[in-house]
């Protein structure tokens, strides 16, 4: 075999976990509260410019600016959904998908109004580990595990407390929830708190691997939606599998022809998919 | 009716007499109001009846790139290349919508595979970068002014083309505002399923609408880079345009006739007015405030600007009678 | 326990509850029956916060609860066991039973609980890691009320436990509220199943087009000509 197709195969593989981790957390809020947050990827955005600014301007250590950014950005997630999306949660979906769409533009024209358009660099230099004559990046070895312990992290809880079966059960059952005692209004607040934390993470992961810059989020963004609703509803082991199907789309056509070749394959590849099998992406 | 054509009589004779009185520069302005305005007409097509996409720049760049290249590579002229354009556009609606429809694709998915059209066919522009210059975008072959290339140095000239074609594509909505087709239509945007049950052919009102849009929608691309004469991915398509034509859309009020070109105008005048009051050092200052208030219309002006205005004039002569108790 | 007084609750733009009153004391087992639509899922709904009332009064234990949420409500120690069971249909059985001991309080006894239920619900110990959808109707029935009865409610509401079971399933529900109400729970019951309900409760109230028409103790009901010609078709 071609050494730098599987050079491209295992870079798809670490690519896949990274989509894995952003599905997870766009998943969690679509299938959750039914709502697409068109501008998740640029949450994304936020997360690298704070840790950007705190490490490499603010000299933070790296670790320390990480955890702010997560925090800054789950803290954001919450705030979005009880500014934004609670005064309509009533009204069409469409509705509530256009007004992240605001979000959208908002977000990326602050982040040139503060940042400009110039490409930022945190500036840590990680190395490359020789596999053989396979050369890998260690950035993203290391964005590859901790997208996948924290897609752990993520299934423990949902599975393992009140709190995560709450999580689960209310896209089921929303009126029921009262029932039970819980306060659907507040498990809404948290799953978007988690959903910007997971943002902030894959912020954190990204950061090592890109620049930064406010257009960032459209390269990666309309893929993870693509990715979420081929993997199905809720359906987080499905948005994991289709993460790495899609990244291996990317990772070897890429090799073979060109990026953006790449990139128009995955998303024909999901609009024939979702025509050809709606009962398997959309049915529960 | 009497006074809605006294009405629509003085706003035709203010339409031509506008160049005569407007500055170059505001002129400037409201013709790319008057091609972007019919652009997010096109769009409030289907968005009014609760299609909504956000890919529709994919119809654009489709529009504007074919009847570019078309003249530049071979010297077609752009009254040719722009039905070629439509053309393509209305087949790329055909093969997106069938299936879609079909299937009863609907909602965020159904604005989802639209977003995913548009990204496809910007990264196809892109990756086509040996005719089209790729990301650095590309400038139609300038030759003077000629009518067979619908090229004009006096802007005054491509001002009333603008309005020709602006009006026609409000004709084009009213016509398919009539009757019977827009009831059925807005019986699908209420409740696909009950609309199938009453009888109405609602894959073929929905494709209908679609492809109405598309071929609209790519005729105002080619003629809109045909007056800036520049096109570049990211202005004729992507992800980012085609979020604007919802936001000017929504933001004047799709369910309106003129909302659409209000939207346009509203927000070209934002740009423009910030550029002229901050100059270039706040790049980025009109989306942001595009972005607030596409969230605050939303949530607190979901039938746009018109919308308001004409539930104001409609409420004032007849008070909602008193619920019967 | 229970007051309900002078209530008035619309379904939709319908009016569905014309100034309803009843009360239930602590112990008892109490029954509203009445023909389909008479009104008993919204009284039950209302009650349990999942519909606010048009007017009137609601008590608990001497605290108005008319206009609180649900979720405040079971915290007080009401569980609704709703019409159509209403499980998680993808949650597993055990995680449905979880559910229902979400409050803090419940959460401390949760194994003490679960093994009470899987006691008095031997099926649902056989079947507790399947997904609650793939339960049979008369397992879910008993699966809602086991949920239900996780918080340790002081009162617990179950609005038509018999619908669309089998006879012999419908025995067996009827049998286990019978179970529960000698331990001393209290039970306001909704149900169209005339005949047996009675068999089971202390008292009863007819409701019929939105007003209660008759209320009495179990053997005065089945005595009365109303509910012998047009319930119990004698």
């Amino acid at each position: 075999m071609d050494i730098y197709l599987l050079e491209a195969v295992m870079n798809g593989i670490m690519l896949g976990g990274l989509l894995a981790l952003l599905a997870l957390g766009l998943n969690l809020i679509f299938g959750v509260i039914d709502v697409v947050w068109i501008c998740y990827a640029e949450l994304v955005m936020g997360g690298m410019y704070a840790i950007y600014w705190l490490h490499a301007v603010y000299a933070w250590p790296f670790l320390l600016a990480c955890v702010a950014a997560i925090a800054l950005v789950a803290l954001f997630g919450l705030l979005m959904h009880r500014l934004i999306i609670e005064p309509i949660l009533g009204s069409a979906p469409i509705n509530q998908l256009l007004a992240t769409g605001g979000m959208l533009f908002f977000l990326q024209s602050v982040a040139t109004l503060l940042f400009g358009t110039d490409f930022r660099n945190v500036g840590i230099r990680l190395p490359i580990i020789e596999l053989g004559d396979i050369d890998l990046s260690f950035a993203r070895l290391l964005a590859f595990i901790a997208a996948i312990v924290g897609a752990a992290g993520l299934y423990l809880f949902l599975a393992k407390t009140y709190l995560g079966t709450a999580i689960r059960a209310i896209a089921q059952d929303r009126e029921i929830m009262g029932l039970m005692g819980v306060d659907p209004r507040r498990i809404y607040l948290i799953t978007s708190t988690i959903g910007g934390g997971l943002a902030g993470l894959a912020a954190c992961l990204l950061v090592l691997q890109y620049d930064v810059h406010p257009f960032i989020g459209l390269t990666f963004g309309p893929i993870t939606f693509m990715i979420c609703v081929l993997g199905g509803l809720g359906n987080m082991f499905g948005g994991v599998i289709a993460a790495f199907i899609m990244s291996q789309i990317i990772a070897i056509v890429g090799y073979y022809f060109s990026v953006e070749i790449s990139y128009v394959l995955a998303f024909v590849l999901f609009i024939v998919l979702i025509v050809i099998r709606p009962q398997g992406i959309l049915g529960r | 009716m009497i006074d809605a054509r006294i009405a629509a009589g003085i706003g035709l004779a203010a339409l031509i007499a506008l160049p005569f009185l407007l500055p170059t520069y505001f002129l400037h302005i409201v013709i790319q109001a008057l091609l972007l305005g019919l652009i997010n007409t096109a769009w409030s097509f289907m968005g009014r009846f609760g299609l909504v996409s956000i890919g529709h720049g994919a119809f654009m760049g489709v529009g504007a790139y074919t009847s570019a290249l078309l003249w530049n590579l071979y010297g077609v002229t752009p009254w040719l290349g722009i039905p070629a354009g439509m053309v393509l556009a209305v087949l790329l609606a055909l093969v997106i919508g069938y299936p879609c429809f079909h299937l009863k694709i609907v909602g965020h998915y159904f604005a989802l595979v639209t977003l995913a059209l548009g990204q496809v066919v910007a990264l196809l522009i892109i990756a086509a970068r040996d005719i089209t210059g790729g990301s650095l975008g590309m400038t139609p072959r300038a030759v003077g002014t000629s009518v067979l290339a619908l090229q004009f140095q006096d802007r005054t000239q491509f001002y009333f083309v603008a309005v020709l074609l602006w009006l026609v594509v409000l004709g084009i909505r009213a016509w398919m505002s009539r009757g019977m087709r827009r009831a059925a239509l807005e019986a699908i945007g209420e409740d696909e399923t009950a609309a199938e049950a009453a009888g109405i052919n609602v894959l073929r009102e929905k494709l209908w609408v679609f492809v109405m849009s598309a071929a609209v929608t790519a005729a105002g691309g080619s003629v809109f880079a045909q007056y800036i004469m520049y096109l570049n991915p990211e202005t004729v398509s992507g992800v980012g345009v085609s979020l604007q034509i919802v936001f000017a859309a929504i933001a004047g009020g799709m369910y309106s006739a003129l909302g659409p070109t209000v939207g346009a105008l509203l927000t070209l005048s934002l740009t423009e007015g910030l550029r002229v009051l901050f100059g270039t050092m706040l790049i980025g200052a009109a989306n942001t405030i595009y972005g607030i208030l596409l969230i605050l219309f939303i949530i607190f002006m979901p039938r746009g600007i018109l919308g308001v205005v004409d539930g104001w004039l409609r409420r004032r002569p007849q008070p909602q009678a008193a619920p019967a108790e | 326990m229970l007051a309900v007084s002078q209530l008035s609750a619309d379904y939709g733009s319908f009016r569905a509850l014309f100034e309803v009153s009843l009360a239930v004391e602590a112990g008892e087992t109490v029954a509203v029956i009445g023909p389909n639509g008479a009104g008993k899922t919204t009284l039950m709904r209302v009650i349990s916060g999942l519909l606010l009332p048009h007017s009137g009064a609601l008590t608990f234990e001497d605290q108005s609860i008319a206009g609180l949420s649900a979720h405040r409500i079971v915290e007080l120690g009401i569980a609704h066991v709703p019409e159509n069971r209403r499980l998680f249909p993808r949650l597993t059985v055990e995680d449905n039973l979880r559910m229902g001991a979400y409050l803090p309080a419940a959460r401390t006894s949760f194994a003490e609980r679960l093994g009470w239920a899987y006691e008095h619900f031997p099926r649902l110990r056989e079947r507790r890691t399947q997904l609650a959808g793939t339960l049979s109707g008369g397992e879910q029935q008993m699966c809602a009320i086991a949920r239900a009865l996780m918080s340790k409610p002081k009162l617990l509401l179950l609005d038509e436990p018999s619908a669309g079971l089998a006879p012999l399933v419908v025995q067996q529900v009827f049998d286990l509220v019978r179970t529960i109400a000698e331990e001393g729970y209290t039970v306001l019951i909704v149900e169209q199943n005339v005949q047996q309900v009675l068999d089971l409760v202390d008292r009863a109230y007819l409701l019929e087009v939105g007003r209660i028409a008759l209320t009495g103790s179990a053997g005065e009901l089945k005595e009365s000509d109303v509910i012998r010609r047009s319930y119990l078709g004698l």
